[in-house]
């Protein structure tokens, strides 16, 4: 019974191997999701822009993990750092908005490298606990630094002006973070199809032959780190302009793992089931709030049973 | 407080500390010598026993008392208890992925210890759980340091079971062939060696030891709580790589020169108690650079 309906999803599912209807499919979710806060009001459409975000954080975490197959667990790390360098840079420099992106963007690419260069070379499952502890000394510092607000964080980070148009309602950061959600789906499909994207797909499945074939592993599974990082960072940057306020709390190691399982729970390296998982960790708190604090087990349960029975993720296709 | 003094101090607070990460830091060696597998679940192995620990403790309290025998006879009781979910952890969450990706055998791992976690959050509601040991405060005046009972007696114990293990896995049949396990298992199958039953035997004694260094910090530092396996993790992770993963004398040694720069990092100015974590994943990440294989560890093939 359980395996006829596994089955009947996996044709829904399989549908959407074909060029045209994935186009179509892509065209109504934008459409609705264009229309969504007109008709749903203010407090679904603050949750939904909560969705996008952890759309772009986890098509980014994905670059890493569902691509190059590294186990990150330190994420949060990099969305803390670009929001931090936003926060910091307008804050207590008065640095314009706009030039603070490209700033976040270079700090997470180098923090990327410092972080990866070491450690790549090594056994893949050190990456994750060296990641992990790269994370914990992040919100540390965070925490115990001056510049960084310490436990309390920065707040009055100023929302941006783009011409003359001051971005501040959950309305426009709705549809800001609907710009970089889609920014972040043509950034990856393009990646996914690209030299490197290919690179990847070999090195996941077999890193020696891959090596043997004259790539150079440690440098992609580099650059897909860093690639990731600065997926993280702006989206790092534009979260703190929206809340207004951060603080170390916001980038701790249940942020990582919450993006993480938004990346497997829906299927890795398999685009639209990175966005279910996305849309999965942000709104089945809201429709279960019964649950209270049975939702973070609830959750690891879930990932639980997905590695165990599942373990391409919900959105995948036997035998593809 | 003379310099001599703050050093000496110094020592005995890293070997206590160091103690507890050894004792994690051995089933963080062991498993991985024997299924290659990283546990992630182990600190949150650590935070259970103590949790068992406190239960059991909290039934015999008003029997024996909430002396150190209390605590020794609940430690006895929640090590065979959580050695025993360390093994159907092994069956239901990792046999299964023996062979998979080594990738999803580390998010596999991932998943049971947030369900641990999280398990524990729920039952707890996130709240300090006091441990209700009551150990006393004597100690002992060696001239120039104090050292209490209780600190001995810690020490001893994580001594005791550190040699118990060593004997075990040098002396018995089951040490054999853990170690030789860790060289070659699928020739150990066709050695006719029961390997399933040695892997389960390893996961029992790392979660039990686990298990003792949890209800003994619980014991110590006096409350318990549902994220405390987090850290300690970490660290004797780095502890288990400092002294080379896969290697058991590596691991106790590295344990306790992991408490040892704590306690001492700790002292020099401008690295406060505040960065004392950020101060043991700087070693970690420095070590995995400069030495990956650790002090006593051989170098080792990535698994293909």
């Amino acid at each position: 019974m359980a395996q006829t309906r596994s089955n009947a999803f996996n044709n829904i599912i399989a549908q959407f191997n074909e060029p045209w209807k994935r186009y179509i499919a892509f065209a109504v979710i934008i459409a609705l999701l264009l229309m969504a806060p007109i008709s749903l009001g203010p407090y679904a459409t603050v949750i939904l822009t909560n969705a996008l975000l952890y759309v772009v954080l986890a098509l980014g975490l994905n670059v890493a993990v569902g691509y190059a197959g590294l186990l990150d667990l330190g994420y949060a790390a990099f969305f803390a750092v670009g929001a931090y360098t936003v926060g910091i840079l307008t804050n207590t420099f008065g640095l314009n908005f706009w030039l603070t992106l490209p700033i976040a963007v270079g700090a997470a690419a180098v923090a990327g490298i410092i972080i990866g260069t070491p450690t790549l070379q090594l056994r893949s499952d050190y990456l994750a606990i060296v990641t992990l502890g790269f994370g914990e000394i992040v919100r540390f510092s965070a925490r115990n630094l001056d510049i960084t607000g310490g436990a309390s964080g920065i707040s009055g980070i100023e929302q941006p002006w783009l011409f003359g148009w001051h971005i501040n309602t959950p309305f426009e950061f709705y549809y800001v973070f609907l710009l970089l959600a889609i920014i972040a789906v043509v950034v990856s499909v393009r990646l996914q199809h690209s030299r490197l994207g290919r690179a990847w797909l070999y090195v996941r499945h077999d890193e020696d032959a891959a090596e043997a074939m004259g790539i150079d592993t440690v440098r992609i599974k580099l650059a897909a780190y860093v690639i990731g990082a600065i997926f993280g960072s702006v989206a790092g940057v534009f979260f703190a302009v929206n809340l207004g306020a951060i603080s170390p709390e916001s980038f701790s190691f249940q942020q990582s793992v919450l993006i993480l399982m938004a990346v497997i729970l829906g299927g890795m390296g398999k685009i639209p089931g990175v966005i279910l998982g996305a849309f999965i960790v942000v709104l089945a708190p809201e429709l279960l709030r019964d649950l209270g604090e049975y939702r973070l087990l609830l959750f690891a349960v879930g990932l639980l049973l997905v590695m165990l029975f599942r373990p391409n993720g919900i959105w995948s296709v036997k035998g593809k | 407080m003379s310099v001599l003094n703050i050093f000496l101090q110094q020592l005995v607070n890293g070997l206590v500390l160091g103690s507890f990460y050894a004792l994690v830091a051995l089933g963080y060696t062991m498993i991985f010598g024997v299924v290659k597998l990283l546990n992630f679940a182990h600190g949150d192995i650590y935070m259970v026993g103590g949790f068992i620990g406190f239960l059991v403790l909290s039934v015999i309290a008003p029997i024996v008392g909430p002396g150190w025998t209390g605590v020794a006879v609940s430690m006895v009781v929640a090590m065979i208890a959580v050695g025993f979910l360390g093994v159907v952890i092994q069956r239901v969450a990792y046999q299964p992925m023996l062979n998979a990706p080594r990738l999803s055998i580390l998010i596999t791992a991932l998943a049971v210890s947030l369900v641990l976690q999280n398990s524990v959050l729920t039952l707890t509601h996130g709240q300090y759980q006091p441990m209700g040991a009551d150990l006393g405060f004597g100690d002992i005046n060696l001239g120039m340091l104090f050292v209490s009972y209780n600190q001995m007696i810690l020490v001893g114990t994580a001594a005791a079971l550190m040699i118990g293990l060593e004997l075990f896995v040098s002396r018995t049949q089951y040490g054999r062939a853990m170690r030789a396990i860790s060289i070659d298992k699928d020739m150990c199958r066709l050695m006719g060696i029961n390997v399933t039953a040695v892997i389960a035997v390893t996961f029992f004694i790392g979660s039990a030891l686990a298990t003792a260094a949890g209800t003994m910090a619980g014991a110590y530092y006096g409350s318990i709580w549902y994220f405390m396996g987090f850290l300690i993790g970490i660290k004797a992770f780095t502890a288990a790589v400092i002294g080379g993963i896969g290697s058991i004398p590596g691991a106790m040694l590295g344990g306790l020169i992991l408490g040892l720069l704590e306690s001492f990092g700790t002292q020099i100015p401008g690295i406060g108690s505040e960065w004392k974590d950020v101060f043991s994943f700087a070693v970690l990440i420095l070590m995995l650079v400069l030495k990956p294989t650790g002090l006593l560890g051989k170098s080792e093939q990535e698994r293909m």
